[in-house]
């Protein structure tokens, strides 16, 4: 498909969305000159998304309308003489990644994805023991018992259970309608994980900072340790012993959880804990896998490509002009909280809602167009949506699967790497 | 622009020259006619060098997603090894999984022009093309992971016929963009999902009933059918476990005379005689291979030190994770597939079972006849990173060296092994054959591994040296595409190799079955699963070389 020829309505199937972080690819999209109107198999995060309509077009300084050009060069003479410039946000394509990552180099700057608060919960459990992990297409096809921690996938991304779960024809499982769902903490709010017979999903209720007590008592049943008490956190023994015995004794367990939900300190030794458990049923000889949830608009991407860039996820320096690692050190709001930083690059493509944390540095912000700022920054790039107005390549949750995104529409907006190596040959 | 390399000694066993002086003349990237009375733009000297083509790795775990969890699990590991950027070099980091530019500059410092990822699994070849997008210098391209997809597996089941089946590998050569195809531990990764935690040669799957030795001959049959170059490249079951010397004997007698290239044989060569059950089979698998032309194969040397498993082989990887060193370590099942699995490792010389792991690789070598049959690799970085080459080309040159080696070692290894009775010491022409000539004729690449007219001009010259560790490490000069790239083992310009594959002919029909298998099973549209060559060339520094295929 040429996109410089769209002249009237098309329609353009099989659009895959960077936004939901499940790989959704089987929307359709009407595109009406740079309108875009989804009109198959959207969903409440993928159709505003797609739809909403370009505001920007023209860089600000300080809030004024300047060239491209000129925005480019106050960015680069805003970062040029810096002493810990941070980029901020990381949330793009492929393509916009690496032209970050470039540009972070050439800077000596700290690069801390937006996510990373989260993602930090499961970095340290795997850079301490590790997991035992599987893909959505492994879910779809061999899960029989599904067990979802302190999370809710359809609030995570609404056709979660519809593509994955209550799919129609499975390899491995003769109805997968009989699968079992189980919650561990608050029960879901929506009725996705209720089977298309009307099957609910089972409810181990707690509160989630009650979640560490409750599956180090589930992982301790699952090695058959003797357990002293008849409740844990509300939860009867009897329900957490009947849970072991289902991932004990299911073909093909999934446990999944939210690194960003477990919102209590030290959640990476929940998150270890959970891995742990999964090891410990299959070294019980049963098989059982994790499933991180979690990873969308370019979270994914962005610690892919700082990893295979640098060998750290997207939380790392250049300021000694090698790559460091340290996911508490270099975290950006803190850097810029505690005035460790001199300069703030601002990069988001998908999330006009996503905005830059404030502070009183010189901040450039290079983001889809449409964004709103308490504070206008000293430089506003507005940008195209990787997967709209540019090809580009972005990761799904599950991290195995990149997807191939399509250009919908010819905006004339650049794209993230544009943009950012355009500042970086200004540096 | 007209490049003079004058002088050399130079070493092209393709083109039969074994030190001869000679001179070679470069012009649009590739070696010309020596011209008439031309002005020659720019000249090297390189009397008494030592002169041969870049240097090709066959076997290199260098992009995809398993490498980067490698790299995500042991940040540690980095620490240690960090690379500042440069005025042209980007920053990054060692040691046992590098970064990708450092991996690049790295092998190219070494006089390596081309490297070969050997797992590319198709629903993950994006990411193995994008990492290697991002490897400077370097040719690359990837064999593509098929053997444990349970598509493949649905049609054994089934009984499709060969010809479907042709036809169903070469459209995943083509979606994933591959050189050629891998099988790792054949239908054993699957199987694992079915919870079986081995499968031997003639086991079932309990699912699909379907054997290993069948995986491997329908995919040998497959590859040799559709005229691919490179013959199944195959990881074979049974890895690492006392006594695999049966399985990958009976494995290769399997195949009945296709072509078949087995790779890292060191680790599937171990038999189960002494005192610790775990004895070399390096003998018998030299005598194997050197019986049967079929048959090629690269090492998978270990070296001491700290590094990294990084496997497609989830089965196996699975039962070896309580040797992890440190202990962490990651399994994956992955989307119907594949999978793999991560174990870091500390190989130990006064271990007994590490020690004769080594000893056992270098036996191998050392017994296999035929030097356009046996290919030098760690398979980086499951035995060593790829940055120990230097040291491993002085242990086959050097017996003296590799006797004093081998001292050192766990005295009951020593026992075990006749390497000490080995004299063979490999000469600089067998070297140029293992990393160069053979590398590319394997391979199946054109113009590459040579140094004949129309070749392009990928070349490594040496200072020679005694010290053949020192003079594999520093190459005085590395040409890629006939531009200087290295001098004095340091990069001094960053160039972007090509991609290398094949897109042998099939039926297109059959996409119609495929289609509704990814509408069905799979978790993306048919459309979105196949790369499109613009994914690699996009950026502007890739490019797509296609290999030419003869179908059989």
């Amino acid at each position: 498909m040429r996109v410089n020829e769209i002249t009237e309505t098309t329609k353009i199937t099989e659009v895959p969305s960077p936004f939901c972080g499940i790989g959704t690819d089987d929307l359709s999209i009407q595109v009406d000159g740079e309108s875009l109107q989804v009109i198959e198999n959207g969903c409440r995060i993928n159709t505003p998304n797609f739809e909403q309509v370009i505001t920007d077009r023209c860089p600000r300084i300080k809030g004024k309308d300047v060239s491209l050009e000129m925005a480019v060069a106050e960015a680069a003479n805003l970062l040029k003489d810096t002493k810990q410039p941070v980029i901020g946000g990381c949330a793009t394509d492929v393509n916009g990644m690496r032209a970050l990552m470039a540009l972070a180099d050439k800077n000596s700057a700290v690069v801390d994805n937006i996510s990373f608060k989260a993602a930090k919960n499961n970095f340290l459990a795997l850079q301490d023991s590790g997991w035992m992990n599987t893909t959505l297409a492994e879910v779809k096809n061999r899960c029989d018992l599904f067990v979802i921690i302190g999370c809710d996938p359809e609030a995570f991304a609404p056709r979660f259970f519809e593509r994955y779960c209550w799919n129609q024809a499975s390899m491995f499982l003769d109805d997968t309608a009989q699968r079992e769902i189980i919650y561990l903490g608050q029960p879901p709010k929506g009725n996705g994980s209720t089977s298309p017979n009307g099957k609910l999903a089972t409810t181990l209720a707690c509160e989630t900072h009650d979640l560490p007590e409750v599956i180090a008592v589930l992982r301790a049943l699952v090695k058959n340790q003797r357990i002293m008490t008849d409740t844990v956190a509300g939860i009867s023994l009897v329900d957490l012993q009947a849970l072991a015995d289902q991932l004990k004794t299911a073909n093909y367990g999934v446990v999944t959880w939210a690194a960003g939900s477990l919102d209590f300190s030290q959640a990476e030794l929940t998150v270890q804990m959970i891995c742990e458990m999964v090891k410990d049923v299959n070294a019980a000889g049963v098989r059982c896998s994790g499933l991180p949830l979690g990873g969308k608009e370019g979270d994914q991407t962005a610690n892919q490509v700082c990893g295979w860039q640098t060998g750290y996820p997207a939380r790392m320096h250049f300021s000694r002009g090698f790559p460091e690692y340290d996911p508490y050190l270099y975290d950006s709001q803190r850097l810029l909280e505690e005035g460790e930083a001199d300069a703030l690059l601002w990069v988001h493509a998908f999330n006009t809602q996503a905005t830059p944390p404030k502070t009183n540095v010189p901040t450039i912000v290079v983001a889809r167009s449409g964004m709103v700022f308490e504070q206008e920054p000293d430089v506003f790039i507005p940008i195209g949506t990787p997967g709209i107005d540019h090809a580009g390549h972005a990761y799904r949750m599950d991290n195995v699967v990149a997807i191939r995104l399509k250009k919908l529409r010819d905006s004339g907006l650049p794209s993230t790497a544009e943009v950012l190596n355009a500042i970086e040959q200004a540096l | 622009m007209l490049t003079k390399l004058t002088g050399g000694r130079i070493y092209d066993p393709t083109n039969n020259m074994d030190g001869q002086i000679g001179d070679i003349y470069i012009a649009a990237g590739k070696i010309i006619k020596p011209p008439q009375n031309a002005k020659i733009d720019k000249e090297y000297d390189l009397k008494g060098k030592v002169v041969m083509a870049g240097a090709i790795d066959l076997h290199t775990h260098i992009g995809g997603g398993k490498g980067n969890i490698a790299r995500m699990l042991m940040p540690e590991n980095h620490r240690l090894d960090v690379e500042s950027h440069t005025a042209i070099k980007r920053a990054g980091t060692g040691h046992a999984m590098p970064s990708s530019f450092t991996t690049g500059y790295r092998y190219a410092e070494m006089g390596y022009t081309a490297g070969f990822e050997p797992a590319v699994l198709p629903i993950n070849a994006r990411q193995a093309h994008m990492e290697m997008g991002d490897i400077p210098i370097l040719d690359k391209g990837g064999y593509v992971m098929l053997g444990s997809d349970d598509y493949l597996l649905r049609m054994m089941t089934a009984n499709k016929d060969q010809q479907a089946i042709n036809d169903y590998v070469a459209w995943t050569l083509h979606a994933a963009k591959g050189i050629g195809i891998k099988v790792v531990n054949a239908g054993g990764i699957n199987a694992f999902k079915f919870n079986q935690r081995k499968l031997d040669l003639d086991e079932n799957n309990s699912h699909y009933n379907v054997t290993p030795r069948e995986i491997l001959k329908s995919l040998a049959t497959a590859v040799q059918e559709l005229g691919v170059k490179h013959p199944l490249h195959v990881h074979g079951s049974n890895l690492g476990v006392p006594g695999n010397i049966e399985t990958t004997l009976n494995s290769i007698a399997g195949v009945e005379g296709l072509p078949m290239h087995l790779t890292h044989v060191q680790f599937h060569s171990y038999g189960t005689e002494g005192d610790f059950k775990f004895s070399s089979g390096a003998a018998q698998i030299a005598e194997s291979v050197n019986k049967n032309k079929n048959i090629s194969l690269d090492v998978g040397q270990i070296m001491f030190g700290q590094t990294i498993t990084a496997s497609g082989d989830a089965q196996l990887q699975y039962a070896n994770h309580k040797i992890a060193s440190p202990n962490k370590w990651v399994c994956m099942d992955i989307e119907c597939d594949a999978g793999c699995g991560l174990v870091p490792f500390k190989y130990r010389d006064k271990n007994f079972v590490n020690a004769l792991q080594w000893a056992i690789g270098l036996e191998i070598f050392l017994l296999v006849d035929d030097p356009w049959r046996i290919f030098l690799t760690t398979d980086h970085p499951n035995g060593a990173p790829f940055s120990s080459y230097p040291h491993l080309i002085r242990l086959l040159m050097d017996r003296s060296f590799r006797n004093d080696m081998l001292s050192t070692i766990h005295p009951e290894a020593q026992k075990m092994t006749t390497l000490a009775s080995i004299d063979r010491e490999y000469t600089l022409s067998e070297i140029a054959i293992l990393t160069r000539a053979g590398a590319a004729k394997i391979t199946g690449l054109v113009g590459r591994g040579a140094l004949g007219i129309d070749d392009f001009a990928d070349i490594t010259v040496y200072t020679e040296n005694a010290d053949r560790e020192k003079m594999f490490s520093k190459p005085d000069y590395v040409f890629k595409d006939g531009e200087c790239v290295v001098k004095n083992g340091e990069v001094i310009k960053v160039t972007w190799g090509t991609t290398h594959i094949v897109k042998p002919d099939y039926d297109k029909s059959v996409e119609k079955n495929l289609e509704k298998y990814f509408s069905r099973f799979m978790t993306m549209k048919l459309g979105n699963f196949k790369m499109s060559d613009d994914e690699i060339t996009e950026d502007g520094r890739g490019s797509i070389t296609v290999h030419p295929t003869v179908r059989h």
